[in-house]
């Protein structure tokens, strides 16, 4: 439960790094470029919330990003051509997403597949449903799309700080109390320290396992339609590899991917991180925005390899650590 | 400890278990009772059926025949949960916990104080030291149970289990990894809970111990009960002769009676060799030409020893000699470059490849030495397969068979013939025969006496006393992981090594400090 070690690493790597990126343009250090890093960063915020709870237990999700597109191409066609009224459209996608999510952890529990294969499945599967829908990109029109989008809180400095990005924050806390405080968060660590025990010490580990996978389709549903709000449109490709970003942003966040430990503060400055990094390149207006997935993956090597230390250190019991009192 | 004339109710009663896997018995018809506030050790070699015993108790087995009686109640648990709540506990030799969570969640977890749906954290750490306290445990409950000592988290995992208010604990060999310091305090609180009424199931190797601790002892073996006794009326030769099932029958020394006492060249040699907490140290002579025997009980140390031998664990005192030059041995690759070879126990996972053919199995060490820059040509491997194929009778005598697919004692025989084709001084063999059938079971005694003659230096390892007399020019004893006795020549016998095993270990001790 003690994950602060690489949180506080990621942390000073966030601070540094944007410490860097404000001495070369200073006008990175204004509430408006961070308002609008909350914003571009949102969805990402919100799936890596439920990615975090998935790889603290021991597994990995690969279908959050097909979700994200089949709920932009649902939303999108249910309010434009079908008729629906935007929140039974949204009740509905997350109805759907979150069975999508259980029927995953149903068959990773029940046939003991492992979870790579079974959500590996569940990608191509919700990626071809959204083809199904439509290829083409569908725009919404709807005037709560518009009421959400000029909806903003006003910092101090002139940052914007807009629904999506306060539905994130929102989102992020949720986790980050539900991880803690909750019975529930503490059988999500049972979970990963090994299934087996925790089933022996009375974790009822399959009702565990779909309510996890169950969170992290429902949080990608959820950021589907935060991606639908930011595009005002659906299309079935968006969100490709946003499964990959997410994991990246956990992993960097200080969690083993072995499962067991971990934070969702320290996923949501990997998300911060993820994010800075694209404000930088944007900044700089010369790089190719590849560069971002060349710094996240040369961050993501840096902390696998802090990670591995770690690990081995733990690894040694301090034996002399207590002693017994008489 | 207990009144005769009015006899406790019997706390858990197991009445007629019975529990086949396939074809194989495990348990026959096993009786066996705990009662209240006593610690009942149950005892028994390899294959005695006591793990099957507690796993069909406590539910992770299904039972064939037979009931379970707790205070009198008929119970039939699914699971270790069900179990559990049904008040029947268990504590593996490997915690069953979780060491990535607090002290305080494991004993909590899944039944934490809460309050509006948040566990308080507080309170839960509050109660967690309460009742570590009662163990005599003062620790920062807030920590990683994985930052502690094994014997803490075994200490931690009886307080779970007790808490979850057990009524029989079953302890499976717990003092294993655990100092004689840590051994100590666990005895303490299993007195503790003795006296607080709940009946305790100790397993164990360490006979010393169970004298120490209990106060009743059940011997299985064979999958059979063999009866139970009070500690305080058995003497330590008739428990060893219940567990090991012997009558005493004189198996004569082969090697004596045939007059061999020629001065033999050591081969290897071990001065004051040892690992803490693995095997005391010991001095081992190691003759060419010389059977040496390795007699003990199960976990007396006789495996331990032969892997210290072979280098497959390093050894942390004293010195290593072959053919009087002193060496080290870090790695089983040590133990290869110096002309050793070790078939172990387990020969289905340490042992042969069973997908390989006969001929790639034989080869295999053989290649490993070389290294992989010289292989072996085909034409070289094919005849040195013929030759031991031939040689040791491997049948069926087809070379490029799967491994897998021969019987025990020809699977045994390959693993022979590979560390043969090195040309080893020394083989040490654990468990030869072990799951062999009978006329194997002679054909490879016959092999490890002709390999002998040929002036090869063996160490074996059996449990089948009988074999090691007939086979031995000397016999090593273990009892608690270190070398207690060594016979030889005529004093080669059943009755000598059983009261060798069977020494007090205490008094020898205290005799030697």
């Amino acid at each position: 439960m003690k994950g602060l070690p690489p949180v506080l690493i990621t942390a000073i790597v966030l601070v540094a790094g944007f410490a860097a990126c404000a001495l070369q343009f200073p006008n990175i250090a204004s509430t408006r470029v961070v308002g609008n890093l909350l914003t571009d960063n949102a969805f990402l915020g919100i799936v890596a919330t439920g990615m975090t709870f998935v790889i603290i237990s021991g597994g990995i999700d690969l279908s959050v990003g097909s979700v994200i597109g089949f709920t932009t191409v649902f939303v999108a066609l249910a309010i434009e051509r079908w008729g629906m009224p935007p929140l039974v459209a949204f009740v509905a996608i997350l109805v759907l997403s979150a069975a999508f999510g259980a029927a995953m952890g149903a068959i990773i529990h029940v046939f003991d597949l492992p979870p790579f294969i079974v959500t590996l499945a569940g990608m191509f599967l919700a990626r071809g449903a959204s083809f199904l829908l439509s290829t083409e990109s569908v725009p919404i029109t709807a005037p709560v799309y518009s009421t959400v989008s000029d909806f903003a809180l006003h910092m101090p400095g002139g940052g914007r700080l807009t629904a999506i990005a306060i539905i994130m924050l929102v989102i992020v806390i949720g986790g980050i109390l539900l991880l803690r405080l909750t019975r529930f968060g503490a059988n999500v660590y049972a979970l990963g320290g090994g299934r087996a025990t925790a089933s022996l010490m009375g974790v009822a580990v399959g009702k565990m396992t779909v309510k996890i996978y169950m969170l992290s389709s429902l949080l990608a549903g959820i950021a589907g339609i935060v991606f639908s709000f930011y595009t005002s449109a659906g299309y079935s490709l968006s969100a490709v590899g946003v499964e990959l970003d997410s994991i990246a942003a956990v992993v960097i966040g200080g969690t083993l991917l072995t499962g067991g430990q971990g934070s969702v503060i320290g996923t949501f400055l990997g998300v911060l991180i993820q994010g800075m990094i694209q404000t930088y390149i944007n900044f700089d207006g010369t790089l190719s925005s590849w560069w971002t997935k060349i710094a996240t993956g040369i961050l993501l090597f840096a902390f696998i390899a802090l990670q591995q230390g770690l690990v081995a250190l733990a690894r040694r019991p301090v034996s002399n650590r207590a002693g017994a009192a008489p | 400890m207990e009144n005769s004339l009015d006899p406790a109710p019997p706390l858990l009663e197991v009445r007629g278990i019975s529990k086949s896997f396939g074809a194989v018995r495990a348990l026959q018809e096993v009786d066996f009772t705990v009662r209240a506030g006593e610690i009942h050790a149950l005892l028994g070699e390899n294959g005695a059926g006591k793990s099957t015993l507690i796993k069909v108790v406590t539910g992770v087995f299904p039972r064939d025949a037979g009931v379970v009686r707790l205070g009198g109640e008929e119970v039939a648990p699914r699971s270790a949960k069900a179990a559990v709540q049904a008040g029947i506990a268990t504590v593996y030799q490997e915690v069953n916990l979780l060491p990535n969570l607090s002290v305080a969640q494991n004993l909590f977890l899944d039944r934490q104080p809460m309050r509006f749906g948040v566990v308080r954290e507080g309170e839960m750490r509050r109660r967690a030291k309460a009742l570590l306290t009662e163990f005599g445990l003062d620790i920062d409950v807030a920590a990683s149970l994985g930052d502690y000592s094994v014997a803490i988290q075994h200490v931690t995992a009886i307080a779970r289990a007790v808490d979850l208010s057990a009524r029989v604990l079953i302890l499976d060999e717990p003092t294993a990894s655990l100092d004689r310091h840590e051994v100590e305090i666990l005895f303490r609180i299993m007195r503790q809970l003795a006296k607080r009424g709940i009946g305790i199931v100790f397993v164990s190797h360490f006979l010393d111990q169970v004298y120490e601790i209990s106060d009743r002892i059940t011997v299985l073996r064979n999958g059979r009960l063999v009866g139970e006794r009070e500690i305080a009326s058995l003497p330590r030769l008739e428990l060893i002769q219940m567990m090991l099932g012997r009558e005493l029958a004189e198996t004569t020394n082969a090697r004596a009676a045939a007059g061999e006492h020629k001065v033999r060249e050591v081969c290897a040699r071990f001065d004051n060799y040892g690992k803490a907490g693995y095997v005391a140290p010991f001095n081992l002579e190691l003759r060419h030409g010389e059977v040496v025997g390795l007699a003990g009980l199960l976990g007396s140390g006789r495996t331990e020893t032969a892997r210290l031998v072979f280098g497959a664990e390093r050894a942390d005192g004293g010195q290593a000699r072959v053919e009087g030059v002193p060496v080290r041995l870090q790695s089983p690759r040590d133990g290869v470059r110096h002309g050793f070879g070790y078939c172990p126990e387990e020969r289905k996972t340490d042992g042969i490849v069973a997908e390989l053919t006969v001929r790639e199995n034989i080869v295999l060490a053989l290649q490993a030495k070389r290294g992989l820059h010289r292989p072996l040509s085909r034409r070289e491997q094919d005849e040195i397969a013929r030759r031991y194929v031939k040689m040791l009778d491997i049948r069926p005598p087809d070379p490029e068979r799967p491994v897998g697919l021969l019987s025990g004692g020809n699977q045994q025989k390959v693993l022979l013939a590979r560390w043969l084709a090195t040309s080893p001084r020394l083989l040490v063999l654990d468990e030869p025969t072990r799951g062999i059938d009978v006329g194997a079971h002679a054909e490879i005694i016959r092999l490890i006496r002709e390999l002998c003659d040929d002036g090869l230096a063996l160490l074996v390892i059996s449990s089948e006393l009988d074999e090691i007399v007939t086979y031995s020019d000397r016999v090593v004893v273990l009892r608690d992981r270190a070398h207690v006795e060594e016979l030889s020549g005529e004093a080669i016998d059943v009755t000598n090594i059983l009261a060798a095993i069977a020494a007090d270990g205490a008094a020898m001790q205290e005799a030697r400090a």
